[in-house]
Protein backbone atom coordinates (compact mmCIF):
# COMPACT_ATOMS: atom_id res chain seq x y z
CA UNK A 1 0.00 0.00 0.00
CA UNK A 2 1.86 3.05 -1.24
CA UNK A 3 0.59 6.60 -1.14
CA UNK A 4 2.04 10.06 -1.31
CA UNK A 5 0.03 11.88 1.36
CA UNK A 6 -1.67 9.72 3.93
CA UNK A 7 -5.40 10.43 4.15
CA UNK A 8 -6.80 9.83 7.59
CA UNK A 9 -9.93 11.92 7.41
CA UNK A 10 -11.59 8.90 5.78
CA UNK A 11 -10.54 6.38 8.47
CA UNK A 12 -11.22 8.80 11.30
CA UNK A 13 -14.49 10.27 10.05
CA UNK A 14 -15.97 13.01 12.15
CA UNK A 15 -18.84 10.80 13.26
CA UNK A 16 -16.27 8.37 14.74
CA UNK A 17 -14.43 11.13 16.59
CA UNK A 18 -17.75 12.49 17.80
CA UNK A 19 -18.75 9.12 19.31
CA UNK A 20 -15.24 8.78 20.78
CA UNK A 21 -15.39 12.18 22.42
CA UNK A 22 -19.06 12.02 23.46
CA UNK A 23 -19.86 8.33 23.85
CA UNK A 24 -23.57 7.52 23.86
CA UNK A 25 -24.89 5.17 26.54
CA UNK A 26 -21.72 5.46 28.60
CA UNK A 27 -22.07 4.25 32.18
CA UNK A 28 -23.96 1.46 33.94
CA UNK A 29 -27.52 0.16 34.15
CA UNK A 30 -29.28 -0.11 37.51
CA UNK A 31 -30.80 -3.49 36.67
CA UNK A 32 -29.10 -5.21 33.74
CA UNK A 33 -30.43 -8.63 32.72
CA UNK A 34 -27.27 -9.48 30.78
CA UNK A 35 -23.65 -8.46 31.32
CA UNK A 36 -20.28 -9.24 29.82
CA UNK A 37 -16.81 -7.77 29.57
CA UNK A 38 -13.92 -8.23 27.21
CA UNK A 39 -10.43 -6.98 26.47
CA UNK A 40 -7.84 -7.12 23.76
CA UNK A 41 -4.86 -8.21 25.85
CA UNK A 42 -2.39 -7.12 23.20
CA UNK A 43 -3.47 -3.50 23.17
CA UNK A 44 -5.32 -3.19 26.48
CA UNK A 45 -8.68 -2.02 25.09
CA UNK A 46 -11.50 -2.86 27.51
CA UNK A 47 -15.30 -2.89 27.25
CA UNK A 48 -17.84 -3.74 29.95
CA UNK A 49 -21.41 -3.99 28.71
CA UNK A 50 -24.75 -3.95 30.54
CA UNK A 51 -27.92 -4.98 28.67
CA UNK A 52 -31.55 -4.93 29.85
CA UNK A 53 -33.89 -7.20 27.90
CA UNK A 54 -37.64 -7.52 28.24
CA UNK A 55 -39.17 -10.36 26.26
CA UNK A 56 -37.33 -10.20 22.95
CA UNK A 57 -36.53 -6.49 23.06
CA UNK A 58 -33.25 -4.86 24.04
CA UNK A 59 -34.59 -1.99 26.12
CA UNK A 60 -31.43 -0.46 27.50
CA UNK A 61 -27.67 -0.73 27.06
CA UNK A 62 -24.73 0.93 28.77
CA UNK A 63 -21.00 0.45 28.44
CA UNK A 64 -17.82 1.39 30.23
CA UNK A 65 -14.48 1.14 28.60
CA UNK A 66 -11.11 2.48 27.69
CA UNK A 67 -9.15 2.26 24.52
CA UNK A 68 -8.61 3.75 21.10
CA UNK A 69 -11.12 5.81 19.15
CA UNK A 70 -12.08 2.82 17.01
CA UNK A 71 -12.93 0.49 19.90
CA UNK A 72 -14.79 3.11 21.91
CA UNK A 73 -16.73 4.69 19.04
CA UNK A 74 -17.75 1.24 17.81
CA UNK A 75 -19.22 0.50 21.25
CA UNK A 76 -21.04 3.82 21.36
CA UNK A 77 -22.50 3.37 17.87
CA UNK A 78 -23.40 -0.25 18.59
CA UNK A 79 -25.47 0.63 21.63
CA UNK A 80 -27.18 3.46 19.77
CA UNK A 81 -28.01 1.26 16.79
CA UNK A 82 -29.20 -1.82 18.64
CA UNK A 83 -31.05 -0.38 21.61
CA UNK A 84 -34.82 -0.54 21.22
CA UNK A 85 -34.73 -3.37 18.68
CA UNK A 86 -35.20 -7.10 19.06
CA UNK A 87 -32.45 -9.63 19.67
CA UNK A 88 -32.86 -11.03 16.16
CA UNK A 89 -32.44 -7.53 14.73
CA UNK A 90 -29.26 -7.16 16.78
CA UNK A 91 -27.96 -10.42 15.28
CA UNK A 92 -28.68 -9.16 11.81
CA UNK A 93 -26.78 -5.90 12.43
CA UNK A 94 -23.92 -7.88 13.95
CA UNK A 95 -23.64 -9.98 10.79
CA UNK A 96 -23.73 -6.95 8.53
CA UNK A 97 -21.11 -5.14 10.63
CA UNK A 98 -18.76 -8.10 10.69
CA UNK A 99 -19.16 -8.57 6.94
CA UNK A 100 -18.27 -4.90 6.43
CA UNK A 101 -15.07 -5.23 8.46
CA UNK A 102 -13.90 -8.77 7.87
CA UNK A 103 -15.04 -9.34 4.28
CA UNK A 104 -14.83 -5.63 3.33
CA UNK A 105 -18.46 -5.92 2.17
CA UNK A 106 -20.27 -2.81 0.93
CA UNK A 107 -21.89 -1.10 3.92
CA UNK A 108 -25.58 -1.94 4.29
CA UNK A 109 -28.00 0.97 4.92
CA UNK A 110 -29.24 -1.03 7.93
CA UNK A 111 -25.97 -0.21 9.72
CA UNK A 112 -26.71 3.49 10.19
CA UNK A 113 -23.75 5.37 11.74
CA UNK A 114 -21.82 2.11 11.98
CA UNK A 115 -21.20 2.46 8.26
CA UNK A 116 -18.58 5.08 9.21
CA UNK A 117 -16.25 2.34 10.45
CA UNK A 118 -15.89 0.80 6.97
CA UNK A 119 -12.46 2.42 6.58
CA UNK A 120 -11.12 0.16 9.34
CA UNK A 121 -11.28 -2.81 6.93
CA UNK A 122 -8.22 -1.27 5.23
CA UNK A 123 -6.22 -1.59 8.47
CA UNK A 124 -6.22 -5.29 9.38
CA UNK A 125 -4.47 -4.78 12.74
CA UNK A 126 -7.26 -2.41 13.79
CA UNK A 127 -10.21 -4.65 12.87
CA UNK A 128 -10.10 -6.31 16.27
CA UNK A 129 -10.53 -2.87 17.90
CA UNK A 130 -13.81 -2.31 16.05
CA UNK A 131 -15.04 -5.85 16.78
CA UNK A 132 -14.28 -5.90 20.52
CA UNK A 133 -17.66 -4.54 21.68
CA UNK A 134 -19.47 -6.95 19.35
CA UNK A 135 -17.58 -9.85 20.84
CA UNK A 136 -18.70 -8.66 24.26
CA UNK A 137 -22.30 -8.29 23.05
CA UNK A 138 -22.24 -11.82 21.65
CA UNK A 139 -21.07 -13.10 25.01
CA UNK A 140 -23.69 -11.06 26.89
CA UNK A 141 -26.47 -12.41 24.68
CA UNK A 142 -24.95 -15.90 24.55
CA UNK A 143 -24.82 -15.92 20.76
CA UNK A 144 -22.75 -18.71 19.26
CA UNK A 145 -19.80 -17.34 17.28
CA UNK A 146 -20.32 -19.53 14.17
CA UNK A 147 -24.00 -18.81 14.08
CA UNK A 148 -23.41 -15.07 14.21
CA UNK A 149 -20.67 -14.91 11.62
CA UNK A 150 -22.10 -17.32 9.06
CA UNK A 151 -23.27 -15.31 6.11
CA UNK A 152 -25.68 -17.00 3.70
CA UNK B 1 35.28 8.99 18.25
CA UNK B 2 31.62 9.66 17.71
CA UNK B 3 29.31 7.46 15.70
CA UNK B 4 28.96 8.23 11.98
CA UNK B 5 25.36 7.19 11.39
CA UNK B 6 25.40 7.95 7.66
CA UNK B 7 28.20 5.41 7.12
CA UNK B 8 26.92 2.94 9.65
CA UNK B 9 23.36 2.83 8.27
CA UNK B 10 24.74 1.26 5.11
CA UNK B 11 25.53 -1.82 7.19
CA UNK B 12 21.81 -2.36 7.84
CA UNK B 13 20.02 -3.59 4.70
CA UNK B 14 16.50 -3.06 6.12
CA UNK B 15 17.10 0.65 6.70
CA UNK B 16 17.08 1.10 2.93
CA UNK B 17 13.48 -0.05 2.51
CA UNK B 18 10.34 2.01 2.20
CA UNK B 19 7.18 1.62 4.26
CA UNK B 20 3.94 3.00 2.85
CA UNK B 21 5.87 4.89 0.18
CA UNK B 22 8.25 6.58 2.61
CA UNK B 23 11.69 5.75 3.96
CA UNK B 24 11.44 3.48 6.99
CA UNK B 25 11.95 5.37 10.26
CA UNK B 26 12.53 2.58 12.75
CA UNK B 27 11.98 3.82 16.31
CA UNK B 28 10.96 0.55 18.00
CA UNK B 29 14.42 -0.53 19.12
CA UNK B 30 13.38 -1.34 22.68
CA UNK B 31 11.23 -4.10 21.18
CA UNK B 32 13.92 -5.42 18.87
CA UNK B 33 16.75 -3.87 16.88
CA UNK B 34 17.61 -4.24 13.21
CA UNK B 35 20.50 -6.47 12.14
CA UNK B 36 23.70 -5.46 10.37
CA UNK B 37 24.89 -7.33 7.30
CA UNK B 38 27.64 -8.96 9.38
CA UNK B 39 25.06 -10.74 11.55
CA UNK B 40 22.93 -11.85 8.60
CA UNK B 41 26.06 -13.09 6.80
CA UNK B 42 27.22 -14.98 9.89
CA UNK B 43 23.97 -16.96 9.88
CA UNK B 44 24.32 -17.83 6.21
CA UNK B 45 28.02 -18.64 6.57
CA UNK B 46 27.34 -21.01 9.44
CA UNK B 47 24.70 -22.95 7.50
CA UNK B 48 26.75 -22.93 4.29
CA UNK B 49 30.10 -23.92 5.75
CA UNK B 50 29.97 -25.16 9.36
CA UNK B 51 26.56 -26.64 10.17
CA UNK B 52 26.92 -29.51 12.65
CA UNK B 53 25.64 -30.40 16.08
CA UNK B 54 27.98 -29.31 18.84
CA UNK B 55 29.69 -31.04 21.78
CA UNK B 56 29.10 -34.55 20.46
CA UNK B 57 30.97 -35.07 17.22
CA UNK B 58 34.59 -35.81 16.49
CA UNK B 59 34.42 -34.72 12.89
CA UNK B 60 35.76 -31.40 11.65
CA UNK B 61 32.45 -29.61 11.22
CA UNK B 62 31.36 -30.55 14.76
CA UNK B 63 34.64 -29.27 16.15
CA UNK B 64 34.41 -25.98 14.23
CA UNK B 65 30.79 -25.39 15.18
CA UNK B 66 31.55 -26.17 18.84
CA UNK B 67 34.48 -23.76 18.87
CA UNK B 68 32.41 -21.01 17.23
CA UNK B 69 29.53 -21.51 19.70
CA UNK B 70 31.78 -21.61 22.77
CA UNK B 71 33.69 -18.59 21.48
CA UNK B 72 30.55 -16.49 21.75
CA UNK B 73 30.23 -17.46 25.42
CA UNK B 74 33.56 -15.73 25.97
CA UNK B 75 32.52 -12.68 23.92
CA UNK B 76 29.25 -12.37 25.84
CA UNK B 77 31.15 -12.54 29.12
CA UNK B 78 33.60 -9.84 27.98
CA UNK B 79 30.74 -7.61 26.82
CA UNK B 80 29.38 -7.39 30.37
CA UNK B 81 32.72 -7.35 32.17
CA UNK B 82 32.40 -10.91 33.45
CA UNK B 83 35.65 -12.74 34.11
CA UNK B 84 34.65 -16.28 33.25
CA UNK B 85 32.88 -17.62 30.15
CA UNK B 86 31.77 -20.66 32.17
CA UNK B 87 29.39 -18.41 34.11
CA UNK B 88 27.39 -17.66 30.94
CA UNK B 89 24.34 -19.77 30.04
CA UNK B 90 22.60 -19.41 26.68
CA UNK B 91 18.81 -19.40 26.83
CA UNK B 92 16.09 -18.33 24.39
CA UNK B 93 15.69 -14.78 25.75
CA UNK B 94 15.79 -12.68 28.92
CA UNK B 95 12.42 -14.10 29.92
CA UNK B 96 13.77 -17.64 29.87
CA UNK B 97 16.89 -16.56 31.77
CA UNK B 98 14.71 -15.18 34.57
CA UNK B 99 12.45 -18.25 34.54
CA UNK B 100 15.54 -20.44 34.79
CA UNK B 101 16.55 -18.61 37.96
CA UNK B 102 13.01 -18.80 39.39
CA UNK B 103 12.95 -22.56 38.87
CA UNK B 104 16.51 -23.69 39.39
CA UNK B 105 17.43 -21.27 42.18
CA UNK B 106 14.07 -20.08 43.50
CA UNK B 107 12.45 -23.46 44.11
CA UNK B 108 15.43 -24.61 46.16
CA UNK B 109 15.97 -21.42 48.16
CA UNK B 110 12.59 -19.85 48.93
CA UNK B 111 10.23 -20.85 51.72
CA UNK B 112 6.96 -19.57 53.08
CA UNK B 113 7.47 -16.16 54.67
CA UNK B 114 10.48 -15.28 52.52
CA UNK B 115 10.24 -12.12 50.45
CA UNK B 116 11.06 -11.18 46.89
CA UNK B 117 11.55 -7.45 46.25
CA UNK B 118 10.63 -6.06 42.82
CA UNK B 119 9.70 -2.60 41.53
CA UNK B 120 6.66 -1.12 39.80
CA UNK B 121 8.70 -0.47 36.66
CA UNK B 122 9.44 -4.14 35.94
CA UNK B 123 8.58 -5.81 32.64
CA UNK B 124 6.12 -8.69 33.02
CA UNK B 125 9.06 -11.06 32.44
CA UNK B 126 10.50 -9.90 35.77
CA UNK B 127 7.17 -10.14 37.60
CA UNK B 128 5.26 -13.20 36.46
CA UNK B 129 8.04 -15.80 37.03
CA UNK B 130 8.26 -14.55 40.65
CA UNK B 131 4.49 -14.64 41.07
CA UNK B 132 4.58 -18.27 39.94
CA UNK B 133 7.47 -18.97 42.32
CA UNK B 134 5.57 -17.26 45.16
CA UNK B 135 2.55 -19.46 44.43
CA UNK B 136 4.74 -22.59 44.57
CA UNK B 137 6.66 -21.67 47.72
CA UNK B 138 4.44 -19.33 49.76
CA UNK B 139 6.98 -16.50 49.43
CA UNK B 140 5.67 -12.92 49.33
CA UNK B 141 6.27 -10.24 46.69
CA UNK B 142 7.08 -6.62 47.60
CA UNK B 143 7.12 -3.77 45.09
CA UNK B 144 9.11 -0.54 45.41
CA UNK B 145 7.46 2.51 43.86
CA UNK B 146 8.72 5.34 41.68
CA UNK B 147 8.69 9.10 42.10
CA UNK B 148 7.08 11.79 39.94
CA UNK B 149 10.21 12.00 37.77
CA UNK B 150 9.97 8.27 36.95
CA UNK B 151 12.92 7.32 39.15
CA UNK B 152 12.98 4.50 41.64
CA UNK B 153 12.08 5.45 45.21
CA UNK B 154 15.33 4.31 46.82
CA UNK B 155 14.16 5.07 50.36
CA UNK B 156 11.13 2.87 49.90
CA UNK B 157 13.29 0.16 48.36
CA UNK B 158 15.71 0.34 51.28
CA UNK B 159 12.79 -0.05 53.66
CA UNK B 160 11.50 -3.12 51.82
CA UNK B 161 14.80 -4.99 51.79
CA UNK B 162 15.22 -6.74 55.13
CA UNK B 163 16.07 -10.01 56.80
CA UNK B 164 13.15 -11.83 55.13
CA UNK B 165 14.36 -10.73 51.67
CA UNK B 166 15.90 -13.61 49.73
CA UNK B 167 15.90 -11.99 46.32
CA UNK B 168 15.91 -8.51 44.81
CA UNK B 169 15.10 -8.57 41.10
CA UNK B 170 15.21 -5.28 39.27
CA UNK B 171 15.54 -3.82 35.81
CA UNK B 172 18.76 -1.99 34.95
CA UNK B 173 16.90 0.26 32.51
CA UNK B 174 13.12 0.67 32.24
CA UNK B 175 11.71 -0.33 28.84
CA UNK B 176 8.96 2.30 29.28
CA UNK B 177 10.48 5.27 31.13
CA UNK B 178 14.09 4.81 30.07
CA UNK B 179 15.11 5.21 33.73
CA UNK B 180 18.54 3.79 34.58
CA UNK B 181 18.51 2.36 38.11
CA UNK B 182 21.51 2.78 40.46
CA UNK B 183 22.36 -0.93 40.58
CA UNK B 184 25.59 -0.59 42.56
CA UNK B 185 23.74 1.17 45.37
CA UNK B 186 20.96 -1.44 45.31
CA UNK B 187 23.57 -4.23 45.30
CA UNK B 188 24.89 -2.87 48.59
CA UNK B 189 21.38 -2.98 50.10
CA UNK B 190 20.92 -6.57 48.91
CA UNK B 191 24.37 -7.61 50.14
CA UNK B 192 23.71 -6.26 53.64
CA UNK B 193 20.44 -8.21 53.77
CA UNK B 194 22.09 -11.37 52.46
CA UNK B 195 19.73 -11.36 49.45
CA UNK B 196 20.54 -12.37 45.88
CA UNK B 197 20.39 -9.52 43.34
CA UNK B 198 19.17 -10.31 39.82
CA UNK B 199 19.43 -7.55 37.22
CA UNK B 200 17.23 -7.55 34.12
CA UNK B 201 19.66 -6.14 31.57
CA UNK B 202 17.47 -6.54 28.49
CA UNK B 203 17.46 -2.76 27.93
CA UNK B 204 20.88 -1.90 29.35
CA UNK B 205 23.26 -4.42 27.76
CA UNK B 206 22.42 -3.11 24.26
CA UNK B 207 22.83 0.57 25.14
CA UNK B 208 25.26 1.08 28.04
CA UNK B 209 28.74 -0.06 28.92
CA UNK B 210 27.98 -2.82 31.46
CA UNK B 211 30.40 -4.21 34.04
CA UNK B 212 28.75 -6.80 36.27
CA UNK B 213 31.68 -6.75 38.68
CA UNK B 214 31.33 -3.00 39.20
CA UNK B 215 27.55 -3.29 39.46
CA UNK B 216 27.94 -5.90 42.15
CA UNK B 217 24.94 -7.98 41.09
CA UNK B 218 24.72 -11.77 41.40
CA UNK B 219 22.81 -12.47 38.20
CA UNK B 220 22.49 -10.51 34.95
CA UNK B 221 20.10 -11.44 32.13
CA UNK B 222 19.81 -10.05 28.59
CA UNK B 223 18.71 -10.83 25.02
CA UNK B 224 20.68 -10.91 21.76
CA UNK B 225 17.90 -9.58 19.53
CA UNK B 226 17.77 -6.22 21.31
CA UNK B 227 21.45 -5.65 20.53
CA UNK B 228 21.79 -6.33 16.77
CA UNK B 229 21.73 -10.11 17.20
CA UNK B 230 19.20 -12.71 16.04
CA UNK B 231 16.02 -13.62 17.90
CA UNK B 232 16.05 -16.79 19.97
CA UNK B 233 19.20 -16.18 22.05
CA UNK B 234 19.18 -15.03 25.64
CA UNK B 235 22.04 -14.82 28.10
CA UNK B 236 22.16 -15.58 31.80
CA UNK B 237 25.28 -14.63 33.73
CA UNK B 238 25.63 -15.75 37.34
CA UNK B 239 28.51 -14.95 39.70
CA UNK B 240 31.15 -17.64 40.08
CA UNK B 241 29.90 -20.73 41.90
CA UNK B 242 26.18 -19.92 41.78
CA UNK B 243 25.40 -22.10 38.74
CA UNK B 244 27.18 -25.00 40.41
CA UNK B 245 24.90 -24.75 43.46
CA UNK B 246 21.77 -24.93 41.32
CA UNK B 247 19.83 -27.95 40.11
CA UNK B 248 19.06 -28.25 36.38
CA UNK B 249 16.20 -26.32 34.76
CA UNK B 250 15.47 -28.61 31.80
CA UNK B 251 16.52 -32.24 31.50
CA UNK B 252 17.73 -34.00 28.37
CA UNK B 253 20.74 -34.43 26.18
CA UNK B 254 23.90 -32.35 26.58
CA UNK B 255 23.13 -31.45 30.22
CA UNK B 256 24.16 -34.84 31.67
CA UNK B 257 27.38 -36.49 32.72
CA UNK B 258 26.31 -40.13 33.27
CA UNK B 259 22.79 -41.48 32.80
CA UNK B 260 21.76 -44.68 34.60
CA UNK B 261 18.31 -46.23 34.94
CA UNK B 262 17.93 -45.04 38.51
CA UNK B 263 19.24 -41.52 37.99
CA UNK B 264 21.81 -39.28 36.35
CA UNK B 265 24.60 -36.87 37.13
CA UNK B 266 24.89 -33.46 35.56
CA UNK B 267 27.33 -31.85 33.18
CA UNK B 268 29.66 -29.23 34.59
CA UNK B 269 29.29 -25.49 34.16
CA UNK B 270 26.73 -23.84 31.93
CA UNK B 271 26.04 -27.02 29.97
CA UNK B 272 23.97 -28.28 32.88
CA UNK B 273 21.42 -25.64 31.88
CA UNK B 274 21.57 -26.08 28.12
CA UNK B 275 19.61 -29.28 27.58
CA UNK B 276 19.06 -30.43 24.03
CA UNK B 277 20.53 -29.00 20.84
CA UNK B 278 20.87 -25.26 21.49
CA UNK B 279 20.30 -22.42 19.04
CA UNK B 280 23.74 -22.88 17.52
CA UNK B 281 23.39 -20.70 14.41
CA UNK B 282 21.87 -17.75 16.22
CA UNK B 283 24.40 -17.88 19.05
CA UNK B 284 27.21 -17.80 16.49
CA UNK B 285 25.57 -14.88 14.67
CA UNK B 286 25.18 -13.12 18.03
CA UNK B 287 28.97 -13.24 18.17
CA UNK B 288 29.04 -11.07 15.05
CA UNK B 289 26.67 -8.60 16.75
CA UNK B 290 28.95 -8.40 19.79
CA UNK B 291 31.94 -7.83 17.51
CA UNK B 292 30.06 -5.02 15.79
CA UNK B 293 29.17 -3.31 19.09
CA UNK B 294 32.64 -3.76 20.53
CA UNK B 295 34.22 -2.25 17.40
CA UNK B 296 32.02 0.84 17.80
CA UNK B 297 32.55 0.95 21.56
CA UNK B 298 29.65 0.99 24.02
CA UNK B 299 30.74 4.36 25.41
CA UNK B 300 30.22 5.92 21.97
CA UNK B 301 26.90 4.11 21.52
CA UNK B 302 25.78 5.60 24.82
CA UNK B 303 26.95 9.12 23.86
CA UNK B 304 25.09 8.94 20.54
CA UNK B 305 21.89 7.82 22.26
CA UNK B 306 22.15 10.54 24.90
CA UNK B 307 22.29 13.15 22.12
CA UNK B 308 19.34 11.81 20.12
CA UNK B 309 17.26 11.18 23.26
CA UNK B 310 17.77 14.75 24.46
CA UNK B 311 16.87 16.01 20.98
CA UNK B 312 13.71 13.86 20.90
CA UNK B 313 12.49 14.85 24.37
CA UNK B 314 12.91 18.52 23.56
CA UNK B 315 11.23 18.17 20.15
CA UNK B 316 8.27 16.26 21.63
CA UNK B 317 7.75 18.74 24.43
CA UNK B 318 8.03 21.75 22.12
CA UNK B 319 5.59 20.40 19.56
CA UNK B 320 2.65 21.02 21.95
CA UNK B 321 -0.06 18.80 23.41
CA UNK B 322 2.43 16.07 24.28
CA UNK B 323 3.40 14.71 27.70
CA UNK B 324 6.69 12.84 28.04
CA UNK B 325 7.02 10.28 30.85
CA UNK B 326 10.24 9.50 32.70
CA UNK B 327 13.31 11.53 33.64
CA UNK B 328 14.34 14.52 31.49
CA UNK B 329 18.03 14.24 32.37
CA UNK B 330 19.72 11.96 29.83
CA UNK B 331 22.44 11.15 32.37
CA UNK B 332 19.94 9.01 34.28
CA UNK B 333 17.94 7.62 31.39
CA UNK B 334 18.28 5.74 28.13
CA UNK B 335 16.62 6.09 24.76
CA UNK B 336 13.18 4.57 25.40
CA UNK B 337 10.88 7.60 25.38
CA UNK B 338 7.21 7.13 26.32
CA UNK B 339 4.76 9.91 25.61
CA UNK B 340 1.09 10.74 25.27
CA UNK B 341 -0.66 13.00 22.81
CA UNK B 342 -3.60 14.88 24.37
CA UNK B 343 -6.92 13.43 23.27
CA UNK B 344 -5.46 10.77 20.97
CA UNK B 345 -5.13 7.16 22.02
CA UNK B 346 -1.71 5.53 21.35
CA UNK B 347 -3.19 2.97 18.92
CA UNK B 348 -4.61 5.74 16.81
CA UNK B 349 -1.23 7.51 16.91
CA UNK B 350 0.54 4.33 15.86
CA UNK B 351 -1.76 3.79 12.87
CA UNK B 352 -1.27 7.35 11.67
CA UNK B 353 2.51 7.55 12.08
CA UNK B 354 2.87 4.14 10.37
CA UNK B 355 1.47 5.70 7.21
CA UNK B 356 4.47 8.04 7.38
CA UNK B 357 6.81 5.06 7.52
CA UNK B 358 7.45 5.65 11.23
CA UNK B 359 7.53 2.53 13.45
CA UNK B 360 6.85 3.22 17.13
CA UNK B 361 5.26 1.06 19.79
CA UNK B 362 1.82 1.67 21.28
CA UNK B 363 0.50 -0.28 24.22
CA UNK B 364 1.29 -1.27 27.78
CA UNK B 365 4.82 -2.44 26.89
CA UNK B 366 4.42 -5.55 29.07
CA UNK B 367 4.43 -3.21 32.08
CA UNK B 368 0.85 -3.10 33.34
CA UNK B 369 1.91 -2.31 36.93
CA UNK B 370 3.68 0.79 35.65
CA UNK B 371 0.73 1.77 33.40
CA UNK B 372 -1.55 1.59 36.44
CA UNK B 373 0.92 3.69 38.45
CA UNK B 374 0.99 6.31 35.68
CA UNK B 375 -2.84 6.10 35.44
CA UNK B 376 -2.71 5.48 31.70
CA UNK B 377 -4.02 2.47 29.77
CA UNK B 378 -1.17 2.67 27.28
CA UNK B 379 1.58 4.95 26.01
CA UNK B 380 3.35 5.69 22.76
CA UNK B 381 7.03 4.79 22.83
CA UNK B 382 9.81 5.86 20.52
CA UNK B 383 13.08 4.07 21.26
CA UNK B 384 16.42 4.82 19.67
CA UNK B 385 19.55 2.98 18.71
CA UNK B 386 22.96 3.63 17.28
CA UNK B 387 21.69 4.08 13.69
CA UNK B 388 18.95 6.63 14.42
CA UNK B 389 19.31 10.23 13.26
CA UNK B 390 17.76 13.53 14.28
CA UNK B 391 15.91 13.77 10.96
CA UNK B 392 14.02 10.62 12.00
CA UNK B 393 12.84 12.40 15.13
CA UNK B 394 11.68 15.22 12.83
CA UNK B 395 9.74 12.68 10.74
CA UNK B 396 8.02 11.42 13.89
CA UNK B 397 7.09 14.96 14.91
CA UNK B 398 5.65 15.65 11.45
CA UNK B 399 3.54 12.49 11.62
CA UNK B 400 2.35 13.40 15.13
CA UNK B 401 1.29 16.81 13.82
CA UNK B 402 -0.97 15.03 11.31
CA UNK B 403 -2.47 12.92 14.13
CA UNK B 404 -3.16 16.08 16.13
CA UNK B 405 -4.81 17.67 13.07
CA UNK B 406 -7.03 14.63 12.36
CA UNK B 407 -8.20 14.42 15.95
CA UNK B 408 -8.48 18.17 16.35
CA UNK B 409 -11.43 18.33 13.95
CA UNK B 410 -13.98 17.89 16.73
CA UNK B 411 -13.81 19.40 20.19
CA UNK B 412 -12.33 17.56 23.10
CA UNK B 413 -13.76 14.44 24.68
CA UNK B 414 -16.02 14.50 27.71
CA UNK B 415 -15.21 12.08 30.48
CA UNK B 416 -16.90 8.67 30.40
Amino acid sequence: MSRAEPQFDELYREVILDHYRRPRNAGSLAAPTHQAEGANPVCGDEIELDVAIEGDVICEMAFRGQGCSISQSSASMMTERICGGTISEARKVMQLFEAQLVDAAEPDPELGDLEALQGVAQFPVRVKCALLCWKVLREALNIDEREATTTP
Amino acid sequence: MSIDTARLREDFPILGREVNGRPLVYLDNAATTQKPRAVIDALTRYYETQNANIHRGIHTLAVEATEAYEGVRAKAARHIGAGNAEDIVFTRNTTESINLMARAWGDANLREGDEIVLTLMEHHSNIVPWQLLAARTGAQLRYAGIDADGQLDLDELRGLIGERTKLVSITHMSNVLGTINPIAEIAEMARQAGALLLVDGAQSAPHLPVDVEALGCDVFAFSAHKMLGPTGVGVLWARAGLLGEMEPFLGGGEMISIVKPEGSTWAEGPHKFEAGTPNIADVIAFGAALDYLDALGMADVREHEKRITAYAIEALEQSGGITVHGPRDVEVRGGAVSFEVDGVHPHDISTIVDAYGVAIRAGHHCAQLLMRHLSVPATNRASFYLYNEEREVDALIEALDEAKRVFGRVESRTAV
